[in-house]
C-alpha cells in the first residue's frame, strides 16, 4: 500500500518536474520589431513585415533557437514618430523583449534609441540615416543594417570620377530621405574633387521636373543626380528623356525596383544607379559569396507575396538574423545580443552586403554593399 | 534664354492644366449645392486607377477602358451621396463638408487596400516624341489635357447655361427651398452634381497619369491645388478654375526657375492668400452674388 503510494507519488512529482522543464525549454525568445506598416512610409514596412513572419516559421519550423522557439511581436508605426516611442515603450516593458528590429525610417529611429538605449535593449535599425549609429559612443545599443546613404553617394562619385565627371546637378525630393541625401551629395563632394554647379528640390508628390532639369542643363552640369523614392524617380527618369539631356542621369538606391523601369518604360534606358545586391542576384556570377542565400530568400518571397522583397526587406532579414545569431551563440540576453552584434560579426554575409562590425563601426557596411546598375533593354545590368 | 522661359511655361501649363481640372470638380458640386467636396482628389485617383484596372489588367480597348472608368466613378459617387449626404438631417454645409473628408478617408482605405501602395501608370495617348517649340519641349499628353480641360469647360458652361437640368442644379444652389417650389427635384439634382463633378474628377485622372503617375494616396494634394485653382479663379466659375489652375502651375514653375525650387509651393500659395485678403470672392467672383448666396 505505502509502496503504492509512493510509486504514484513519485510519478505525479517526475510529471510535474518534467513539465517543467519541457515548458521552460518551451519558452519562446520574445523579439520586438517596429515597422511603418501602414501610413507614409509604408511601402518600407509592408516588405519588413512580411520578410520578418516568414523568417519566423522558417527558424521555428527548424527547431527555433536552441530548441527555444523564436516570437516576433511586430508593432506598425503608421509611420510616426510619437507612435514608434510609444510601441518601444510596450515592447521592452509590457512584453520584455530581447532586441527591437526596426523602426523603418530614419526619422522614427531617431525618436526611439534614446529609449532603447535608457532602458539597455539592443536595437537594430532598418534605416539608412548616418545619424542613427553615429557617434557610435552615444549609440552603444544601437545597430542598423541599412547602407549610409554615404556609401551610396561614395559609390556614384566613384564612377562618376572613373567617368572623368567633376560638375554635377543634384535634384531632391523635399522628404526625410531627399534631405538626406543632398546632405550627403554636398558634403562628400569636396573629397572626390566634384562641384554642385545646381542644386534643386521638388515635392513628393510633383508631377512634373522638366523646369528644375532645365536649370541644370543650363548650368552646364555633366550629370544629374536625383535623390528620391517613390513617383518621383520614374517622373524625373521621363522627363530627363523628353529633354534629351545629353547628361547622364543617376538615382539613389532608392531606385532598385523593377516596378520603376516598368513605370519609366523607354525613359528608364541609361540610368545607373548604385543597387543592393539583392535585386540583382540572378545577375552576379556564380561564385558570388551573397548569391546563393539572396537567391533563396528572393524566390521564397516571390512565390509567396507575390512581390519583390526589394532592398527594404533585406535590411529587415538581415535585422532579425543578426539577433538570432546572437541569440544563439551567446544567449537570449539583451546585454550577450549586443556585445555579440558588436565584437563577433565579421566578414557576416547577409542580403545587403558582409557586415563587419566593430566598437567604431554599428553599420558595418562602406561602399562595397552597391553595385553600380545601368538599366538596358529594360533590365537591371551590373556596370563593371 | 527665351528657350529656358518657354520650358518653363510648359512645364508650368503641364502642371496648372492639372490643378485647373480637378478646380473643376469643385465648382460643379459647389454650383449644385454649395458644398465643397473634398473628396474630389479622390475621384481623380479613382479614374487613374481604375483607367489602368480595366486597360492593363483586364487588357480592355481603350475607349471601353474610359467609358469603363468614368462609369464606375459616377456609381461610386452615387453611392457617396446616397449614403453619406442624403441622410443627413441637417443643412449645415460645414458637417457636410466634414462628411466628405471622411468620405475620403474611406476612399483612400479602400484604394490601398484593392491597389496597394506603389504608383501605377499607362501609355500616354498618342506615341511620339515631345513637340519642340522654339527649343523647349512640350509632351504630347499635355496637349491632350489642355484639350480635354477646354472641352469640358465648354461642355459644362453649355450643361449649366443651355439645358434645364443645369439650370436646375444652379437653382438648387440658390435656394433649395425656392427651387423645390417651383418643381425642381433638388434632391435628384444634388446627386447628378456628385456624378457629374466625380465623372470630370476621373477625366482628369485618366488624363493625367501618364505624366504624373498615380497612387493612392495622391488625392489630398491634389485636392489642395485643385482647390486653391478654383479659390483663385472664383468658386463656382468654370473658366475661372482653368486661369486659376494655370496661373499657379506657370507661378511654381517660374518661381523654380527663377527663383528657387526649394520656394515654389510657398509663393503659389502666398499668392493665393494675397488674392484671398484684397479679391476674396476670387479674380472673376464676383462679390454681390457671393453675399446674396448668404456666404
Amino acid at each position: 500500500m505505502h509502496m503504492r503510494i509512493l510509486l504514484s507519488m513519485s510519478a505525479v512529482l517526475m510529471l510535474v518536474f518534467l513539465a517543467a522543464i519541457s515548458g521552460h525549454a518551451q519558452e519562446p525568445i520574445k523579439i520586438g520589431a517596429i515597422f511603418s506598416v501602414t501610413g507614409g512610409a509604408s511601402f518600407l514596412g509592408e516588405p519588413e513585415k512580411n520578410t520578418v513572419l516568414m523568417l519566423k516559421e522558417q527558424i521555428n519550423k527548424a527547431g527555433g533557437i536552441n530548441g527555444r522557439p523564436v516570437e516576433v511581436i511586430i508593432e506598425d508605426s503608421k509611420s510616426d514618430e510619437s507612435a514608434a516611442v510609444l510601441a518601444a515603450k510596450k515592447l521592452i516593458e509590457r512584453d520584455k523583449v530581447v532586441a527591437i528590429i526596426g523602426p523603418s525610417t530614419t526619422g522614427e529611429s531617431m525618436a526611439v534609441l534614446k529609449i532603447a538605449t535608457n532602458a539597455q535593449v539592443p536595437l537594430v535599425s532598418v534605416a539608412a540615416g548616418a545619424g542613427i549609429t553615429q557617434p557610435v559612443e552615444d549609440r552603444y545599443w544601437i545597430f542598423k543594417t541599412a547602407q549610409y546613404d554615404t556609401s551610396a553617394v561614395e559609390a556614384i562619385y566613384t564612377y562618376a570620377k572613373k567617368q572623368g565627371i567633376t560638375t554635377i546637378g543634384i535634384i531632391t525630393v523635399t522628404s526625410g530621405f531627399g534631405d538626406a541625401g543632398r546632405k550627403a551629395l554636398q558634403e562628400m563632394a569636396p573629397k572626390f574633387g566634384i562641384s554642385i554647379v545646381a542644386d534643386e528640390r521638388y515635392g513628393p508628390k510633383d508631377a512634373d521636373m522638366t523646369t528644375q532639369l532645365t536649370k541644370i542643363k543650363a548650368s552646364g552640369a555633366k550629370a544629374v543626380i536625383n535623390w528620391s523614392i517613390g513617383p518621383g524617380q520614374v517622373v524625373v527618369a521621363k522627363n530627363w528623356t523628353a529633354l534629351k539631356m545629353g547628361i547622364p542621369l543617376y538615382q539613389s538606391h532608392g531606385w532598385g525596383s523593377k516596378k520603376n523601369i516598368e513605370l519609366a518604360g523607354k525613359a528608364a534606358e541609361g540610368v545607373i544607379a548604385p543597387l543592393s545586391r539583392l535585386v540583382v542576384w540572378d545577375k552576379l556570377p556564380d561564385k558570388h559569396p551573397q548569391k546563393a542565400s539572396l537567391k533563396k530568400y528572393s524566390q521564397e518571397y516571390e512565390s509567396r507575396f507575390k512581390g519583390e522583397p526589394g532592398a527594404f526587406g533585406g535590411y529587415a532579414f538581415d535585422a532579425l538574423m543578426l539577433v538570432v545569431e546572437a541569440s544563439r551563440k551567446a544567449g537570449a540576453d539583451r546585454k550577450n545580443i549586443r556585445d555579440y552584434i558588436e565584437n563577433n560579426i565579421k566578414k557576416w554575409s547577409a542580403m545587403s552586403g558582409v557586415f563587419t562590425m566593430s566598437p567604431k563601426d554599428h553599420c558595418g557596411l562602406d561602399k562595397d554593399a552597391f553595385e553600380m546598375v545601368v538599366v538596358k533593354n529594360g533590365d537591371w545590368q551590373i556596370l563593371k | 534664354m527665351l528657350t529656358v522661359f518657354l520650358q518653363f511655361l510648359f512645364s508650368g501649363l503641364t502642371v496648372g492644366s492639372v490643378y485647373a481640372l480637378v478646380g473643376m470638380g469643385f465648382n460643379i458640386i459647389y454650383n449644385a449645392t454649395s458644398i465643397i467636396n473634398l473628396a474630389q482628389g479622390e475621384f481623380v485617383v479613382i479614374g487613374g486607377l481604375l483607367m489602368w484596372f480595366f486597360l492593363e489588367s483586364c487588357k480592355l480597348p481603350f475607349l471601353l477602358a474610359v467609358a469603363l472608368t468614368i462609369l464606375s466613378a459616377g456609381l461610386v459617387a452615387l453611392i457617396m451621396e446616397r449614403l453619406t449626404i442624403r441622410p443627413l438631417k441637417t443643412n449645415d454645409l460645414l458637417i457636410m463638408i466634414m462628411v466628405t473628408v471622411a468620405v475620403a478617408i474611406v476612399m483612400r482605405g479602400l484604394l490601398m487596400f484593392k491597389f496597394g501602395k506603389e504608383p501605377y501608370s499607362f501609355a500616354a495617348f498618342t506615341e511620339g516624341d515631345p513637340l519642340v517649340i522654339g527649343g523647349a519641349v512640350i509632351q504630347l499628353q499635355t496637349l491632350w489635357v489642355l484639350g480635354i480641360t477646354g472641352t469640358c469647360i465648354l461642355a459644362l458652361y453649355a450643361f449649366f447655361n443651355l439645358t434645364i437640368a443645369g439650370k436646375a442644379m444652379r437653382a438648387c444652389s440658390f435656394d433649395p427651398t425656392a427651387a423645390s417650389l417651383v418643381g425642381i427635384p433638388v434632391s435628384r439634382m444634388i446627386m447628378f452634381s456628385f456624378i457629374l463633378s466625380a465623372m470630370v474628377g476621373a477625366i482628369g485622372g485618366i488624363a493625367i497619369t501618364p505624366i504624373s503617375l498615380m497612387e493612392y494616396d495622391k488625392g489630398p494634394m491634389l485636392a489642395v491645388k485643385g482647390f486653391c485653382a478654383a479659390m483663385m479663379g472664383g468658386l463656382g466659375r468654370g473658366r475661372g478654375a482653368v486661369v486659376g489652375g494655370l496661373t499657379i502651375g506657370v507661378l511654381e514653375s517660374m518661381t523654380a526657375g527663377y527663383i528657387h525650387s526649394g520656394l515654389k509651393d510657398a509663393v503659389a500659395l502666398l499668392i493665393l492668400l494675397s488674392i484671398l485678403f484684397f479679391r476674396p470672392a476670387g479674380l472673376f467672383g464676383n462679390a454681390a452674388m457671393q453675399r446674396l448666396k448668404g456666404h
